[in-house]
């Protein structure tokens, strides 16, 4: 296997008395989409700004094409390109204007032209940034990122607080670019987005990488068990659920109870007599193949929405 | 330095782009401008020249205002962070601010002198080279002093409560706005230890022309050390993160861009004779205006 891209080891960060990184680990081989999947606060954007070159780690070792960004300075950010979780540009600024802006200040450069039509701002060219929508905002956010034509790219969040068609358009930028063989580690806690996008996932949980693999290898994990998730009018007594025929596991979160089952009918005609016994109602039911939610769940006993 | 000229091009387009900076910018310096003729200079066309000088001091300060604020509030957005994943150092950030300010201070100078002469009947254009001078060091450090307090405070609320401590102080005790020469002498030496008292100084003699440029070599190079040593502070207290804290050492610094005004200060209070010029200028334009009266 060539030399990895990207190269996090034993990667620790604390803000005061709270470690948000505690120690880890992986690598992005070249032309990799590498997901970090994980809910808020798991470590995700320490784990990334420190791949930027925004943070410094308390400990551990980093490195991007071949260069640290920490001490590797300007000539590193030549190299690399992100769209951040939090940024803005000056409201009173035009479109146009800062990709022209960004671009050069770039040796390597993409032509500005060309990225408003990818990002399909071109009727937005002379809009100011406080007039574009989140969608927009984020679409030149990312051929920002793209100005300088980068070896590796680092999307936090790519999608978040993006209406779900915005969204479907920025998977489908992401996966052009994974066509070109960018390099990209992204962020994300939607598993939509992990599981469509990502060659590779590393679950991350409190600082920690608590699993990592391709989705497939990853949903073998649960490979066999079907979730189902039934909302109920009268709540169950704990463990009862557990119970039931075919049901490997139960737990509740917020009124909702996810159930994990190798038989399915089987499961469901027992909870179905259940309910009658206990004069109980049946509000919805959901079926669901195994997905990475249920491999955090496993792993965490929490769901990634928490 | 390309770097630095593109996001000079920009800081000024989004200035002029920005209402508040108009009026700030343009529309209250005129104001200040017609304010003080109308209740200092009516029929007293001696004294247009000095308040000219006064009114380009509090033109030329302004520079600390505005942009500390906006330094701040491009923190606060989160603005600076985009910039910090550009291969754009701190310095090239912070010197394209300081130029942009600079021109953009210009058109208000420019009108200022020329309504001055024009519409107030200025007895003479004074010694333009050296209000050129002036204005142009003494915008660069005062920006450079925006800088400064930009990286001392964390919130845009701070900014403000010490940008009207340090206004209030630059504005009363430098001749910008009540003239030195009226003051007790003991205020007068303390005076001399303000940065703006140097560039009030300079410009009030330079427009009444009382003095020749090379009679302002002092107050220049008090103003361009000072905008050296400002700006390298800036520079090392330079924050892009809203969440950066400064650190208590690195307040030090803010102890290191005062050194040069501590030390002219010190020598003026001793050995100078700025003080006696400013008592001899303001006997002049007295004796100026009392025979104006008298015809």
């Amino acid at each position: 296997m060539s030399e990895p891209v990207i190269r996090v080891e034993n990667l620790r960060k604390s803000y005061g008395t709270v470690a948000a990184l505690r120690g880890v680990s992986f690598e992005v081989q070249a032309g990799e989409v590498f997901g970090l999947l994980g809910p808020n606060g798991a470590g995700k954007t320490s784990t990334i700004e420190i791949l930027e070159g925004l943070r410094t780690p308390d400990a551990g070792v980093a490195s991007v094409a071949g260069l640290d960004p920490q001490t590797a300075g300007l000539e590193f950010k030549q190299e690399v390109g992100a769209v951040l979780q939090s940024t803005s540009l000056p409201d009173k600024l035009r479109v146009s204007e800062a990709l022209a802006l960004f671009t050069g200040f770039y040796r390597r450069r993409a032509d500005p032209e060309l990225l408003l039509r990818r990002f399909q701002l071109e009727e937005k060219r002379n809009a100011f940034y406080s007039q574009l929508s989140g969608g927009q905002k984020q679409r030149l956010a990312l051929a920002l990122a793209l100005v300088n034509n980068p070896t590796v790219l680092f999307l936090d969040e790519p999608t978040a607080g993006l209406d779900p068609q915005v969204r479907r358009e920025i998977y489908d930028i992401i996966e052009e670019l994974k066509q070109e063989k960018k390099t990209i580690l992204l962020t994300t806690h939607y598993i939509e987005e992990a599981e469509r996008l990502c060659d590779r996932v590393a679950i991350v949980d409190s600082g920690q990488i608590i699993a990592q693999g391709t989705p497939r290898e990853l949903k073998h994990r649960s490979a066999g068990t079907t979730r189902i998730e039934v909302r109920l009018a009268k709540q169950v007594s704990d463990g009862i659920l557990n119970s039931l025929e075919g049901v490997s596991d139960s737990r509740e979160f917020e009124g909702v109870y996810v159930l994990h089952s190798t038989r399915p009918p089987q499961a469901i005609v027992a909870l179905v007599k259940l309910l009658e016994a206990e004069s109980n109602e049946l509000q919805s039911l959901e079926m669901f193949s195994p997905s990475l939610e249920d491999v955090f769940l496993e792993l965490t006993g929490r769901r990634l929405r928490e | 330095m390309k770097n630095t000229w593109s996001l000079t091009k920009i800081r000024i387009l989004l200035a002029l782009r920005n209402k508040t900076f108009m009026f700030f910018g343009l529309i209250m310096p005129l104001g200040f401008l017609f304010f003080f003729v109308l209740i200092f200079g009516h029929g007293r066309t001696g004294w247009i020249a000095y308040i000219l000088g006064a009114v380009l001091t509090i033109t030329v300060m302004g520079s600390f205002w505005g942009l500390s604020v906006q330094l701040v509030m491009f923190r606060e957005q989160g603005i600076l962070r985009r910039f910090r994943l550009a291969p754009v150092g701190a310095g090239a950030l912070l010197a394209s601010s300081i130029f942009a300010n600079y021109v953009l201070i210009l058109p208000a100078v420019a009108a200022e002198i020329i309504i001055c002469r024009e519409a107030f009947h200025m007895v003479s254009w004074g010694n333009l080279w050296a209000v050129f001078a002036l204005v142009s060091v003494g915008a660069g450090t005062f920006s450079a002093f925006g800088l400064i307090v930009a990286s001392v405070t964390n919130t845009m609320q701070e900014t403000q409560v010490i940008n009207n401590l340090l206004w209030s102080a630059f504005l009363f005790l430098s001749g910008a706005t009540v003239p030195l020469a009226v003051f007790p002498v003991w205020i007068q030496k303390v005076a001399l230890f303000s940065p703006a008292t140097y560039l009030a100084m300079g410009l009030e003699a330079s427009t009444t022309g009382y003095i020749g440029g090379h009679e302002l070599l002092e107050e220049l190079i008090a103003l361009a050390v000072g905008l050296v040593v400002a700006f390298e502070v800036s520079r090392q207290l330079f924050r892009w993160e809203p969440e950066a804290k400064v650190p208590g050492k690195a307040k030090l610094w803010v102890i290191a861009a005062l050194v040069p005004f501590l030390l002219f200060g010190a020598y003026e209070s001793s050995f100078g004779n700025q003080l006696l010029r400013i008592q001899k200028h303001f006997q002049m334009l007295d004796r100026q205006t009392s025979s104006e009266r008298a015809r």
